[in-house]
């Protein structure tokens, strides 16, 4: 357990969590029927009120799930660990899908699970596309399908703090991705999000070339918690 | 007047129903997994339904102001199908979640083998889920179906209170009765029950138990019936307190034992989406 998660629990909830992180830990096929009651059974909410779908601080919830699945894959080999990480996201509700994906990003498995990431950005969820950017789409996910994601986060209004990776991927063609998106915004006139504007600024930074207009570091962009 | 329906496959039906519904008095229902009226050819097929009860169609039911709640199972009907038969080892997944207040329609359909089979399984698996079980008795040899069902229900040693034999009429009620589970009774435009002989059923055995549904899916089917059960239960004589005991605070009791009951008020939103998804049809949330 996280001190974060920790902080965030009452008593009955830290007791009940421990005890459900046991069970796995002796038992990690449990962790199949485990994971989607742990709202039920350990608490939920947003960790930060002025995030409450946890699209860059995770929620209770999804912070007490990435704890059992770190949990129960510390004795499975990668193989079986890879195997109930497809179930549990192929059987789980949109929150158990957010907290698979984050927790991908804690879990040694390689890129075997991009399939996840991309059933994520594929969708419309806001939720689970900030999920989907983790630190572990960062390390694994290619150019194009990384670029693509963050631009979702500028169409879908998923906060680019996030997104991790940002000053070690973001590259020339994102930035020429993020103008285009928003010479269309001005040719509607429509506002520019402030994040594109910072992200522009970001990019352009390290392509002199590239005329942005200055823009400062939204509000919403802060550390992730990871 | 409150209503639960305990019983009603909204996937079935039009936003007009979820409409009608809540003007009648409707405030939370429980949808039972089944068939699809045509055979699903693979058990993903059935991840993709459950998924569905357990998410958009709970959404959509919370756009009109309605608790949604579903039970979950391998249906009798297709019990018999060799394609869909690992969908009880997956089963102890979605019986966990949130929301799914019982394991059902488990049952009987044309009383094979395989269906007793899959039916004493689920049995168990409500047990170790501590979750109550809805029970579907057949249409065809429906008095032998209802005997056998009681028999293993009390053979699998789970308490009678937790479990609920539904689609029963005239022929059924008495040994449903005596055996101490639930009672429940689908009021259909045509077939197995109607309103009035509900209410001279309820004036023999009383309210103990009793339960009354819609089940109103994508055959002909009102999902108003509990509403007008409960008119015909007033013009008959009985209370407005009887109304209520029948349609709210029974099926609350039944599902209630799961634990999983959501029965606050909905606060209704039209603009909010489920998986970026509104029921506004092209319409885009403001």
């Amino acid at each position: 357990m996280t001190d974060l998660l920790d902080d965030l629990l009452d008593n009955e909830g830290r007791a009940r969590l421990i005890e459900l992180i046991d069970e796995v830990t002796s038992t990690p096929a449990r962790i199949a029927v485990l994971f989607p009651a742990v709202a039920r059974a350990v608490g939920r909410g947003p960790a930060d009120p002025d995030d409450p779908d946890g699209l860059v601080t995770p929620r209770v919830e999804d912070q007490a799930r990435v704890a059992l699945l770190r949990a129960a894959a510390q004795d499975w080999n990668t193989r079986d660990l890879v195997a109930e990480i497809d179930a549990l996201y192929r059987h789980g509700d949109a929150d158990e899908k957010r907290a698979v994906l984050r927790a991908l990003d804690h879990l040694d498995v390689g890129d075997v699970a991009l399939d996840l990431v991309g059933d994520a950005l594929r969708g419309n969820d806001t939720r689970l596309i900030a999920a989907a950017l983790g630190s572990y789409a960062a390390r694994h996910l290619d150019a194009h399908n990384w670029r693509h994601g963050v631009l979702k986060c500028l169409f879908t209004g998923v906060p680019l703090a996030a997104v991790s990776g940002i000053a070690e991927r973001g590259d020339a063609e994102l930035a020429r991705m993020v103008e285009g998106f928003t010479d269309e915004r001005r040719a509607a006139g429509r506002d520019i999000p402030a994040d594109a504007t910072w992200l522009l600024n970001q990019l352009t930074s390290q392509r002199p070339d590239l005329d942005a207009t200055s823009g400062t570091v939204p509000d919403q962009q802060r550390v992730r918690h990871d | 007047m409150r209503i639960f329906d305990p019983h009603i496959h909204m996937t079935s039906r039009t936003t007009d129903d979820y409409e009608a519904m809540y003007a009648a008095g409707v405030r939370a229902v429980t949808e039972p997994a089944f068939w699809l009226g045509q055979p699903r050819s693979s058990a993903a097929s059935f991840y993709d339904y459950f998924d569905g009860l357990l998410g958009w169609e709970r959404f959509r039911a919370s756009q009109f102001g309605i608790r949604h709640h579903c039970t979950i199972a391998l249906n009798p009907k297709e019990a018999n199908d060799p394609r869909c038969a690992e969908v009880l080892d997956v089963l102890p997944r979605y019986l966990a979640k949130d929301g799914v207040v019982a394991v059902g329609e488990v049952g009987f359909d044309s009383m094979t083998d395989a269906e007793e089979k899959v039916f004493v399984r689920q049995l168990e698996l409500a047990g170790e889920h501590d979750l109550p079980v809805l029970v579907h008795t057949p249409h065809r040899d429906k008095v032998e179906g209802t005997r056998r069902s009681l028999e293993l229900v009390a053979a699998s040693g789970l308490p009678p209170e937790r479990v609920l034999i539904d689609h029963l009429n005239e022929v059924t009620v008495g040994m449903v009765a005596e055996s101490g589970c639930w009672l429940g009774f689908s009021i259909y435009p045509d077939t197995k029950m109607d309103e009035h002989r509900m209410v001279r059923i309820l004036a023999d055995y009383g309210l103990d138990r009793m339960i009354v549904n819609s089940a109103a899916d994508w055959g002909r089917s009102d999902p108003l019936k509990t509403a007008k059960t409960g008119q015909a239960m007033r013009d008959a004589g009985f209370s407005e307190d009887d109304v209520d005991r029948l349609l709210w605070r029974n099926p609350v009791a039944f599902y209630g034992q799961s634990g999983r009951l959501l029965l606050d008020p909905v606060d209704v939103d039209q603009t909010a989406t489920f998986e970026g998804n509104s029921v506004l049809r092209g319409q885009r949330p403001a």
